[in-house]
């Protein structure tokens, strides 16, 4: 492997990646549902809560103050992370769904009216679908889709047509499904020249990907910290600032105003009014360990050492499987991520997953809340192994091993 | 530990394999209801044809996993030919077998969940039992008993009627 990683030495930081599982050595495939989590992570939601544990932008004393200013450095280290302009246009949100809901209910319930359209793709996960739906309903806007080929890539023949009327872009940088990594920077172009805002769920991207917000001309990024070596529970909402100032409160309650009268109420400047009772300080603070953990590692090295494992793994998998097995999504590296979507032979996904597990290795089963493409993929489900730096090649090597197996235990 | 032999029992595989009672009822004069799984996209179609009190035909359609499948088959086989109330009563003896005591969720996966082979009266459906050891999959054992459950409340509306 030429890639620029340490692989044995990044997994001897995830405790979890050292136990066994039905007597075996857990072989970890599933980062596209959640990544495990480095001992620098777990110290330091530990150290928090052994040394500075308070509540934050309120007490005057020493821990207080410590507490407030480990959140606002990792935020200002995520803004960095994602290449934002400001660490005031970061909002700490529980997860990427919540983002995306947040912008569809302040942003989408000021802006958007009868008639207006809201273009989505195919490749979207339920989060950035659901709550475009619900607004669908309850405001009369119109959901429109751009559909995708036999290889589970946009179909962009009929772009122009579709951008007709549309007042907002939801797509995703990286399908959790078939690891299809739609042309964001073009997309965004071409929705902003009908006057359209731009919203990028980059759950899957982020954690893989250098990324820049500014470089995709985007309107609002939603992220998650679960997918990227962070605590679950905590998420971030980017957007533009101009945006996020017109924008009206989402939830309600304490942290969120300037102030508060029998009458009525100020909201506070954002970040602040859409960040309303106590954050997750601690998730928070797990979060900064995380990026700190990527960064010193290196994004570009990161993205080199997925491209050549999934190029391992699609070559290993095809040469031993044949037409046995489908893999799903674009089969050019260059066009996906490591993700990839399986259908062997006749073993149902869950069949196979169970097997799988049998053998340690861990792959999700499912629809990947994404009901939608699989329609279109022709499947109701799909078992999909999803990298991460923690792989290598010995891991899609422990695959293949197990999926032989599983061809041999289902011998039809 | 729970292995593969404690899911995939020989008879599972075999109605998996061979599933019976497979195609499609006229409706009417049969019921048809869909039952989903929302977690794998599974789904599954139990028509049923009730004359009197009596369950006289069942056909599955659908798609599943090797164990929604035989589960479904399997049930068609236990209750074609039953009065409603005893199809009623196999239904809540299945949903009592794949019900996770307390105990079963205590120490993954050493424990004794629910193991009791041959208390109960359900035949061949015992074979069903190990499921309970892999909590994931007692939604795909249960897809089509709550589907029957779904179609013998709706033959039981259009009878009234």
């Amino acid at each position: 492997m030429r890639g620029t990683l340490d692989v044995a030495a990044i997994k001897a930081e995830f405790p979890l990646l050292q136990r066994e599982v039905h007597g075996r050595p857990i072989v970890y495939l599933d980062s596209g549902a959640t990544s495990q989590k480095p001992w620098p992570v777990l110290e330091a939601m530990d150290r928090y809560y052994a040394e500075i544990n308070a509540n934050v932008h309120r007490g005057a004393y020493h821990i207080a103050e410590k507490a407030t200013t480990a959140v606002e450095s990792s935020r200002s280290a995520l803004a960095r992370f994602l290449g934002a302009p400001s660490a005031e246009e970061v909002v700490f949100t529980k997860n990427a769904t919540e983002s995306i809901n947040l912008v569809a209910h302040s942003w989408g319930r000021t802006n958007l009216a009868v008639g207006d359209v809201v273009l989505l793709t195919m490749l979207e996960h339920h989060a950035n679908i659901v709550p475009w739906q619900q607004l669908a309903a309850e405001r009369g806007v119109e959901v429109r889709w751009i559909p995708v080929d036999g290889e589970g890539r946009l179909d962009l023949t009929d772009l122009d047509v579709l951008l007709d009327g549309v007042r907002l872009l939801a797509m995703t940088a990286a399908s959790n499904v078939t690891g299809a990594l739609p042309p964001l920077r073009f997309l965004a172009d071409a929705a902003h020249a009908v006057g359209a805002t731009v919203l990028v769920d980059a759950s899957q991207w982020v954690p893989h990907q250098p990324t820049e917000v500014t470089a995709w001309d985007a309107d609002f990024v939603a992220v998650t910290g679960h997918k990227m070596l962070g605590p679950t529970g905590i998420g971030a909402l980017w957007g533009r600032r101009e945006l996020l100032d017109a924008m009206p409160p989402f939830l309600g309650g304490g942290s969120m105003i300037q102030n508060v009268t029998v009458d009525g109420f100020t909201p506070a400047d954002v970040p602040a009014r859409f960040e309303a009772g106590t954050q997750p300080i601690a998730e928070i603070v797990g979060w900064h360990a995380a990026i700190n953990f990527l960064e010193t590692l290196g994004m570009e090295a990161v993205a080199a050492h997925e491209r050549d494992l999934t190029a391992y793994a699609l070559r290993t998998l095809t040469d031993r499987f044949g037409d046995d097995l489908d893999i799903h999504g674009p089969s050019d590296v260059e066009d996906r991520g490591g993700t990839l979507s399986l259908a062997y032979r006749d073993v149902h996904p869950h069949d196979l997953s169970q097997v799988l597990d049998q053998h340690g290795v861990c792959v999700r089963a499912g629809h990947h809340c994404a009901k939608p493409l699989m329609k279109v993929l022709g499947v109701n489900a799909t078992a999909r192994a999803s990298l991460y730096l923690y792989n290598d090649e010995s891991d899609v090597d422990a695959l293949a091993h197990a999926l032989a197996e599983a061809g041999k235990f289902f011998a039809f | 530990m729970a292995g593969l032999e404690d899911l995939y029992r020989e008879i599972i595989l075999d109605h998996y394999r061979n599933p019976r009672n497979r195609g499609e009822l006229e409706v009417p004069p049969a019921t048809l209801a869909e039952g989903f799984n929302p977690l794998c996209g599974d789904e599954i179609r139990v028509y049923l044809q009730v004359d009197g009190e009596t369950i006289s035909d069942m056909r599955i359609g659908g798609q599943g996993c090797s164990i929604s499948q035989s589960s479904a088959s399997m049930m068609s086989t236990a209750v074609v030919g039953k009065s409603v109330d005893e199809a009623r009563d196999v239904l809540r003896q299945f949903k009592e077998m794949m019900s996770i005591h307390e105990h079963g969720l205590d120490h993954d996966e050493d424990a004794p969940a629910n193991d009791r082979p041959g208390a109960s009266g359900l035949g061949d459906l015992e074979a069903l039992r190990g499921v309970v050891k892999f909590p994931v999959r007692i939604k795909c054992a249960t897809l089509g008993w709550n589907t029957l459950d779904q179609a013998i409340a709706q033959a039981g509306d259009k009878s009234s009627e």
